[in-house]
């Protein structure tokens, strides 16, 4: 039986059997994703925190949906937000949001570690939607649910990852996760984004500037989106990129005939993704949306659902970290 | 918590008789059998919902469909327990609306499970009627949950714990009354 879950701050810090549980619990909410009547009463009268410190619509959206289909009710702060912009703290904005008594704070931010601060703060657990360019564990976990439903497994697969890896919080956790199960490694992309130390992260990662050699055994291809509002200026023209890295459906031949291609999302049409390949039959880029759902709602299953009423249960929850 | 064994209540024999004797009493009290549908309760409920559709089969050569439900998204208990519950997939493979539900399970003890699987079913459409199966009835409801059909009705007391053991999850084949001890 895994060992119980706290928070939920990395793909890192999880083990093989932790990861094979969450995956295992998201299975019925994606049968449920096709029911007629998507209303559970499994949360009723729990609030799930959703404080996006950093701009977000799809992830936002997801929680918010999965909160609400488990029949919780959510809080919403939002990037926007004028209380950010006052200039209160992180620490003192997420301790207004606990005074308030939500079951578990869902925290996107744009500092590496935010959450794990967080959390170390707080009783509740905390979930990262997102830290700075450190992680994305539920993107992460959704991947790897869509590699396994549609290859039958995520273990011992050739990885391809293209694109801006330096920044990207999802090819972290992809690494972490994938490579809990024996998964092998590409990453490609312009040099300046593809630092040394990344083989530090695994026995089997490499890295490539040449899409073509990249590909080449690929059993899944995920393409990352070109982060413009991370750079401070474009560091390669937008033309270039495409030449060299735009997964075209000629590319796309060099990997395995039966390869996947994911994408985080959202994808620009005609810059790091050719529309053939997006729209085709190896995307698997809306699966992957529809399994964010169920993933989702499993972690806030996993995470809220039992123990709040247990003798012992929770206790000093984060003593450990 | 350590449990000390009684007495068994039920024989491998006395269960497949069992089993046989209610797959009777279902054709005979359904008025008509076109529309019935057999769901199993997670864990035990499964297979004994199978086995009445085979002998169902048996008697008139009825097909009646079975489907499997998961009620850990509907308990009412979910804040009391500290483990992390592992789910399962519900399988039902025919809609529910205007079906004739027979609601399988091992043991009908308070009736919260029922209650939940009610509010599983009802999320997935409108049976024209529900009616439970069980092997036991242990007494000690703590709602107005009633069986149709009972393989046998046995006094216990809060101490006692009904198991019932079937080969397709336990590899033995008995129902037993077991007791807590401190």
């Amino acid at each position: 039986m895994a060992e119980r879950l706290r928070d939920l701050l990395s793909i890192e810090e999880l083990t093989a059997e932790q990861i094979a549980f969450l995956l295992d619990e998201s299975k019925p909410f994606q049968e449920f994703q096709r029911y007629p009547l998507k209303k559970l009463a499994t949360l009723r009268g729990k609030t799930v925190g959703l404080a996006f410190f950093e701009a977000s619509t799809r992830t936002r959206i997801s929680f918010a949906t999965a909160a609400s289909r488990l029949g919780a009710d959510t809080m919403n702060l939002q990037a926007e937000s004028s209380s950010l912009k006052k200039g209160e703290s992180l620490l003192d904005t997420a301790r207004t949001l606990d005074a308030m008594k939500p079951d578990c704070i869902v925290m996107r931010h744009s500092s590496s570690g935010a959450a794990d601060f967080v959390a170390r703060h707080l009783e509740i657990p905390v979930i990262n939607a997102g830290d700075g360019t450190h992680e994305h564990p539920t993107q992460a976990l959704l991947d790897a649910l869509t590699i396994r439903d549609r290859r039958g497994t995520m273990e011992n697969l050739n990885i391809t990852i293209i694109g801006d890896i330096l920044h990207s919080r999802v090819a972290r956790s992809n690494l972490h996760l994938l490579g809990k199960f024996g998964c092998r490694f590409t990453l490609c992309g312009p040099p300046m984004w593809l630092p040394r130390e990344f083989e530090c992260l695994g026995k089997h990662v490499r890295r490539s500037s040449r899409i073509e050699e990249a590909l080449e055994g690929a059993d899944v291809v995920i393409v990352l989106r070109v982060q413009q509002e991370r750079l401070h200026e474009p560091a390669l023209p937008l033309d270039e990129y495409i030449l060299l890295y735009q997964l075209t459906p000629q590319r796309l031949k060099i990997a395995r005939p039966d390869a996947l291609v994911l994408h985080p999302g959202p994808m620009i049409r005609g810059l790091e993704i050719d529309p053939a390949v997006a729209d085709g039959p190896q995307s698997c880029i809306l699966e992957q949306v529809t399994n964010g759902l169920a993933v989702r709602m499993a972690v806030l299953f996993v995470m809220v659902a039992t123990g709040s009423e247990a003798e012992d249960a929770r206790g000093s929850a984060h003593a450990a970290h | 918590m350590r449990v000390v064994e009684k007495t068994q209540l039920m024989s491998a024999t006395e269960i497949e008789r069992t089993l046989q004797r209610l797959a009777h009493e279902i054709v005979e009290k359904s008025g008509g059998t076109a529309n019935l549908a057999l769901i199993g309760i997670r864990r035990r409920g499964v297979p004994l919902a199978q086995r009445i559709a085979r002998a169902m089969h048996g008697i008139e050569n009825l097909e009646v469909p079975v489907g499997t439900l998961d009620i850990t998204l509907y308990r009412d208990d979910l804040s009391k327990i500290a483990s992390q519950p592992v789910l399962h997939s519900s399988e039902i493979a025919f809609p529910m609306d205007d079906k004739d539900v027979l609601l399988v399970d091992d043991v009908l003890y308070t009736g919260r499970t029922a209650r939940a699987a009610m509010n599983g079913l009802f999320d997935l459409g409108r049976p024209s009627r529900v009616r439970m199966v069980v092997l036991i009835d242990r007494g000690h409801r703590e709602l107005p949950i009633e069986a149709s059909f009972v393989g046998r009705s046995v006094q216990t007391s809060d101490r006692e714990i009904v198991e019932v053991r079937l080969q397709e999850t336990d590899k033995e084949e008995r129902v037993m009354l077991v007791e807590r001890v401190e």
